[in-house]
């Protein structure tokens, strides 16, 4: 059995959690004074000892990241916090923002001071209104405080940050179509190299890092590394939050030591709703490969679930009982995609929009057996040959469907219609209506 | 420009404001956007030149980049965005069957407006409240855990003139112009208002304070 183990989640439930007293009278703070007596590269050698893998998504070492960035020229050289928080899933970094937007104040303060960064950006998703409210309080108040502004705390180091609203687009989470956005241009992703520690935003040195990388780093510093390091597995160390969605009895943030089980989890929240039985679930958002209940006791974390043949993602676990469409489900994440593709690159524009062609054609039982052959074959134009890693995410959920569900999708094709009833997966009743084809997405 | 000496003075105070939070004019552009919006309800043509005056560059340019992004819109919007989410997860939890009696109710598709201005309809993305499915979400706060006869009771109080309530929020929910200033980074003195945190959130912190596991750290 793994205990829990609520760091970030930790002041969540007290009184108006989100306000700096409150997140000072436990302890806030005491890690940027701690920081600013410390050498910079001691701050970044500890981050890198602490084995902490970056929460956004594709798990880079956050202090090998850091180290990457070139010798210091006099110019400027940037943070940027991604907090676009858009993957299907992803529900972790908006409450961390909502009950606790401080220890991302003091994660931005120490990582711009080990890496000489004077003005710090919040790259915040724009349908949030809530959210940009407590953050924008949160900067004003650290300010009033000296946690930010000029010569903090007496140590000669100067930081403004800038708290930014998107206008609603998934890709600007890609870290490069992040920049371009932040420059206020169409957000569309740029050619690597050069990567973003060479010539990130306005060209300058930047460090692209995820709400949870960041809001983590407080704890590691006060804490220490062996701290960190005593929580979760041989290459995933520490802690993270696990976003239980969908047909669980108790869904929510449940933070954790890396490497704890989906059986362990759905322990605590009371299982699968109803008693029912667990058919599929995303590890770490709808860009990962699905698993299925042959998945219970893999270990959630980075090398497990690839072994496994899926990737630990966002910790986002979408849990769909037996009820569920198979079908219907990886549609609908398909007409994410082609909603989302910023249309830069072919394979990814032209390919998501014929996925979801062809799947809406299956799932409405107009299907034929050769269009799961051309499902499978159209994923291997996109994956590797798309621009970025938005095409390949597309093709996740259908390669891994198809893999474990091949049957679901020949009964569609063979009794012309959705074997399920899409009533009985709603979380209230209703009387289903005549069936009726659901309206696409614009 | 047609806007007014006054409008424009305050647009000018504003956009100024936004400019000193960025070492680059350009960075300016989407607050700027959100600014326009705050003012016209959508990006409007003189919108579009106000924006292009401020950070130097063309209409066509800005246009190109509003566009890019679905919190712009093209038309004027109604007072209230009502988005259902209809990603998988959502959908499929009772987003569809929300979406489907809203619709009907309001009388209108995706990405219209009701025809007395108060209502414009969307189908949205995943907003990373999936733990709160089905989430329904009014000029961009959160309206967690919906059922139909919820989602209908919001749209009925919003079509007769009454206050309504999100839950992780405000005790009321502002007009989408409203929302759009604080968008454009403009406080607007609401961040202390709370509705108590949902239980979600609090799920693993209340189980780890039950079993004592916290103490041991
Ligand atoms: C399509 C796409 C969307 C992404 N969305 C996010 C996001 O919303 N938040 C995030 O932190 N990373 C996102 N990422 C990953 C970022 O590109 C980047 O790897 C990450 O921000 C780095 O931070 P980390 O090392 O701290 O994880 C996305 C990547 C892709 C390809
Ligand atoms: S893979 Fe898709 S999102 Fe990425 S650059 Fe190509 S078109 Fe754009
Ligand atoms: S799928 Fe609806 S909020 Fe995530």
């Amino acid at each position: 059995m793994t205990d829990l183990t609520p760091v970030l989640s930790a002041t969540w439930d007290a009184e108006q959690s989100w306000k700096l007293s409150t997140y000072e009278s436990h302890g806030g703070y005491r890690a940027l004074k701690k920081a600013l007596g410390m050498d910079k590269n001691d701050i970044v050698q500890a981050v890198k000892d602490s084995g902490l893998r970056g929460r956004g998504g594709a798990g880079f070492p956050t202090g090998m990241k850091w180290g990457f960035l070139p010798p210091d020229d006099g110019g400027p050289r940037y943070l940027v916090v991604n907090a676009d928080e858009s993957e299907p899933g992803t529900c972790k970094d908006i409450p961390t923002m909502l009950s606790a937007p401080q220890v991302l104040i003091e994660g931005v303060a120490i990582t711009s001071y080990a890496i000489g960064c004077n003005h710090a950006f919040i790259y915040l998703r724009g349908e949030v209104t809530h959210v940009y409210r407590r953050l924008m309080q949160a900067v004003r108040e650290a300010y009033a405080a000296g946690h930010l502004g000029k010569n903090i705390h007496g140590s000669g180091f100067d930081l403004d940050v800038t708290v930014h609203a998107g206008a609603g687009a998934y890709i600007c989470g890609e870290e490069t179509a992040l920049l371009d956005s932040l420059e206020g241009r169409r957000g569309q992703p740029r050619l690597k190299p050069p990567f973003p520690a060479v010539a990130g935003l306005y060209a300058r040195p930047t460090v692209v890092n995820n709400v949870e990388s960041i809001a983590s780093v407080p704890a590691i510093i006060d804490r220490g590394v062996e701290w960190f390091t005593s929580m979760g597995t041989e290459r995933s160390k520490g802690m993270g939050l696990f976003s239980l969605s969908g047909h669980v009895e108790r869904p929510g943030q449940y933070e954790a030591p890396l490497g704890i089980t989906l059986r362990e989890l759905l322990d605590m929240a009371g299982g699968v709703r109803g008693g029912k039985k667990l058919k599929f679930w995303t590890p770490g958002g709808s860009s990962t490969p699905i698993f299925t209940d042959e998945h219970l006791d893999t270990p959630l974390d980075y090398e497990s679930v690839g072994s496994a043949g899926s990737m630990l993602g966002t910790r986002a676990l979408q849990i769909f009982d037996e009820t569920t469409c198979v079908v219907r489900v990886v549609t609908r994440w398909t007409e994410f995609y082609k909603h989302e593709s910023c249309g830069k690159c072919t394979p990814c524009r032209e390919g998501t929009f014929w996925l979801t062609q062809i799947l809406k054609r299956i799932e409405g039982g107009q299907g034929t057996e050769a269009d799961i052959q051309q499902l499978l074959d159209t994923c291997e134009s996109i994956l590797g040959r798309a621009f970025c890693a938005l095409g390949d995410g597309a093709t996740s959920c259908i390669s891994s469907s198809i893999q474990y569900f091949r049957e679901e999708f020949e009964q569609h094709i063979a009794d012309a219609a959705c074997p399920f009833d899409h009533s009985a997966s709603a979380l209230f009743d209703y009387d289903a209506p005549a069936k009726v084809t659901e309206e696409a997405h614009a | 420009m047609t806007y007014d000496a006054d409008t424009l003075a305050q647009l000018r105070k504003d956009a100024d404001e936004i400019l000193s939070r960025y070492p680059v004019k350009r960075s300016a552009l989407l607050p700027l956007l959100h600014l326009v919006q705050s003012v016209d309800g959508y990006v409007s043509p003189d919108g579009i030149s106000f924006c292009a005056e401020v950070v130097d560059l063309t209409s066509a340019e800005v246009s190109a980049v509003a566009t890019f992004y679905t919190q712009y819109k093209r038309r004027p919007n109604g007072e209230y965005q009502v988005g259902v989410c209809t990603t998988a997860l959502c959908a499929t939890m009772g987003g569809d069957e929300i979406w489907r009696q809203l619709s009907d109710k309001c009388g209108v598709g995706h990405d219209e407006t009701t025809a007395d201005g108060k209502i414009s309809l969307e189908r949205i993305e995943c907003n990373a409240a999936c733990d709160y499915a089905p989430v329904m979400m009014v000029n961009w706060e959160f309206f967690d855990n919906m059922t139909p006869d919820r989602a209908l009771r919001v749209v009925d109080d919003i079509l007769e003139g009454r206050d309504v309530k999100p839950t992780r929020g405000p005790h009321k929910v502002s007009t989408f112009k409203e929302t759009e200033r604080v968008l454009a980074g403009f406080e607007d003195g609401k961040v202390d208002e709370d509705q108590g945190v949902g239980d979600p959130t609090l799920v693993g912190l209340k189980i780890a304070r039950e079993q004592g596991w916290e103490e041991q750290r």
